[in-house]
């Protein structure tokens, strides 16, 4: 009797194409039951063959990929009880809507009437009643994603795949469809994975996101942990809306220690539970960039501020809601404020303003090395 | 032939056409530049040149019993499709026909099953795959009749008895196989290996997933290796000249006429042959035609 719980359990999983290069090297993840689980790295981090191995379409170089219980490494998508919705979508292009999402049950057999019947709940389940008689080819891209939604989910699986599943659409389908995946998820109850280059997208949709780089998974854990505790720089930096500065350690005492950096008085951080460090140490911080307030030299600091790093004024976006400002504060990295629009207009800078750029002492996040290390392997 | 059959697929029959409303940005007022009329009077003469000597053919085949193999025109009757099917003398047209018909169906076939099967086989690359591939077509490289001379001598020397379904067929094989292939791989850039995968995603079996998706998808294209295999074969001299044994195919029978047959019952037969190309052009093109009617009538907007 095959279990129908969707949780997956990831243990030593590693994929090499060529014997050599390890594109998946050493994965280990659980995925609860039931979850939104989100891959995102950069284009060749491995996201994508993870995906595929857990689908069945690769098979493991070594490792164990555990579905409801049970290895599943060898056995076919539909043992595995998974279902892959393809980036392209892959959609037969001689049959219609109705037929396409009818395959799956065509191929086990059932007879014409049981299937389309079938196929016909699953459509009205994605609202495309009035397309069911179409070719793919007569579709907009957001019908033929829902399309090869229904036709994967026909199919009664456990863990529904998405291999880059909005990559196709324009950005307000985008969300539109975010929308959707997720009532879509909610509605099966299943797991999805769900494999992303779009850092929006993962924290929009994911209760589990999976932070990749060069077949390693450098951060897993809830949108906001990965988001606004980045474990080091590599995560900070590639789901943004951090600074991240980098220092040597000039002096610690029991809560904090100080960074020299270009401030003159050096940039005080509190020091975490378990984080220990010690003076001449190359630290990397984070600095979420909507904590970063702008004060015209000279004027007091806001309270709790104690950093204050004299910066230039680079450039400036309007983005809306807040303004996107670009400071010179640090040498080497990028340094943005991400200024309420509000508080920007009531005075604001022009290009080539001095400012200091300060934050409450308390938000500033010291961030593990591990990352060079591992590059250096 | 095979860009316009392999073309089909993609056109969507369904797409309305935009009127013709909008001008061109070009001012239009000069006319048109004197280009146009040179490479117009280049088409026209390709276009004579291509077809003109095939109809001197028809209209001469036309003739009544006056007629003889070179213009004027003498007179207009049917009398020369007549002789053609009665006289003994013209040879033995009704045989012959029959044969490359036969031989043409058998070389289709096996085309279109051997390309197919090519065509599958080069899904994905493999080790060896370039040297595989010019193996294959190399043979069109070879010219015709001394392909076809070795193909005799080789039966000769095995023993075998030459003849229209043996060594003329492996022959014909030997120049529809390497056009079957390519066609086929023109056809097979357009077939998404991710549809493959899918399929087998959803539960098919390799043979369903062929049956259900690679086949259904493909067909269009497969009417077009279909149709080069047939046209190919129908029409082939060189290789089978050698070959052919003691009974000649079609192509054979028309040469061995302009030997010795002095009347235009020759050119009726050219008429004749003509006729069927067409309608072998026109089936498949009309099934190409049929297999869009059929997903576009079940793909009603």
């Amino acid at each position: 009797m095959k279990s129908d719980h969707g949780d997956i359990e990831l243990a030593g999983v590693c994929k090499s194409f060529d014997g050599i290069t390890n594109v998946v090297d050493g994965v280990n993840l659980k995925i609860a039951d039931g979850a939104y689980c989100c891959f995102i790295g950069p284009s060749g981090c491995g996201k994508t063959t993870i995906l595929r191995m857990i689908a069945g379409h690769e098979d493991p170089t070594a490792g164990e990929i555990v579905i409801g219980g049970q290895n599943v490494v060898g056995l076919a998508p539909v043992q595995r009880r998974t279902a892959m919705m393809f980036q392209s979508y892959a959609l037969f292009p001689h049959l219609t809507v109705r037929e396409n999402i009818a395959f799956a049950l065509r191929v086990r057999g059932q007879s014409k009437a049981d299937r389309l019947r079938a196929a016909d709940a699953m459509i009205e389940k994605v609202r495309l009643t009035q397309f069911a008689d179409r070719l793919p080819a007569q579709l907009s891209g957001g019908q033929q994603q829902r399309v090869a939604l229904a036709r994967a989910a026909i199919t009664e699986p456990r863990v529904l795949l998405l291999d880059e599943p909005l990559s196709a659409l324009d950005e307000k389908l985008r969300v539109q469809m975010r929308q959707e995946l997720r009532r879509m998820q909610q509605e099966l109850g299943i797991t999805f994975i769900h494999v992303t280059h779009t850092q929006l997208e993962a924290i929009a949709l994911a209760d589990l996101v999976v932070v990749m780089e060069q077949g390693r998974i450098k951060q897993a854990g809830a949108a906001r942990d990965v988001y606004a505790h980045p474990h080091d720089r590599y995560v900070a930096e590639f789901m943004g809306g951090q600074n991240v500065l980098s220092g040597r350690v000039e002096k610690v005492n029991g809560t904090s220690f100080t960074l020299a950096q270009a401030a003159p008085a050096g940039i005080e951080v509190p020091l975490q539970a378990r984080s220990t460090v010690s003076v001449g140490d190359t630290v990397d911080i984070a600095v979420r960039r909507d904590d970063v307030a702008l004060v015209r030299p000279g004027r007091e600091l806001p309270p709790g501020c104690s950093n204050s790093l004299p910066s230039r004024v680079l450039a400036i976006e309007y983005q809306g809601y807040f303004v996107k400002v670009m400071l010179d504060t640090v040498p080497d990295d990028e340094f943005v404020a991400y200024v309420p629009e509000k508080t920007f207009f009531a005075d604001p800078f022009t290009v080539g303003d001095v400012v200091m750029a300060t934050w409450a002492t308390g938000s500033a996040l010291p961030l593990a090395h591990e990352s060079r290390r591992a590059q250096g392997v | 032939m095979s860009a316009v059959v392999a073309d089909m697929p993609k056109s969507d029959m369904s797409k309305p056409v935009a009127p013709a409303t909008t001008k061109a940005i070009a001012p239009s007022k000069g006319g048109r530049p004197w280009t146009f009329y040179v490479l117009s009077a280049l088409f026209s003469l390709y276009v004579i040149a291509l077809y003109g000597p095939m109809f001197c053919i028809y209209i001469l085949s036309f003739q009544d019993i006056r007629g003889g193999l070179v213009f004027p025109m003498k007179g207009h009757s049917l009398h020369w499709f007549v002789d053609l099917f009665t006289q003994v003398r013209t040879g033995d047209v009704k045989g012959s026909f029959d044969r490359s018909i036969k031989l043409a169906v058998i070389v289709t076939l096996i085309t279109v099953v051997v390309s197919f099967l090519a065509g599958l086989g080069f899904r994905k690359r493999f080790r060896g795959d370039t040297f595989v591939f010019y193996m294959m077509i190399g043979s069109l490289v070879a010219p015709g009749l001394v392909l076809g001379l070795g193909t005799g001598l080789l039966f000769q020397a095995l023993g075998l008895n030459a003849s229209w379904y043996t060594s003329a067929l492996g022959a014909q094989l030997s120049w529809t196989l390497p056009f079957g292939v390519l066609v086929m791989f023109a056809v097979m850039s357009r077939f998404d290996l991710v549809w493959e995968e899918a399929a087998y995603d959803l539960g098919a079996s390799r043979w369903q997933s062929i049956r259900l998706v690679m086949i259904p998808v493909l067909a269009p294209g497969l009417v077009a290796v279909a149709l080069f295999g047939f046209t190919l074969s129908y029409d082939e001299f060189a290789r089978s000249l050698q070959t052919a044994g003691s009974l000649n195919t079609l192509p054979l029978e028309i040469w061995s006429m302009t030997l010795n047959v002095t009347s235009p019952s020759l050119y009726a037969l050219g008429t004749v042959t003509t006729i069927v190309s067409f309608i072998v052009i026109g089936a498949s093109l009309g099934s190409i035609v049929l297999i869009q009617k059929k997903r576009g009538s079940s793909a009603k907007g």
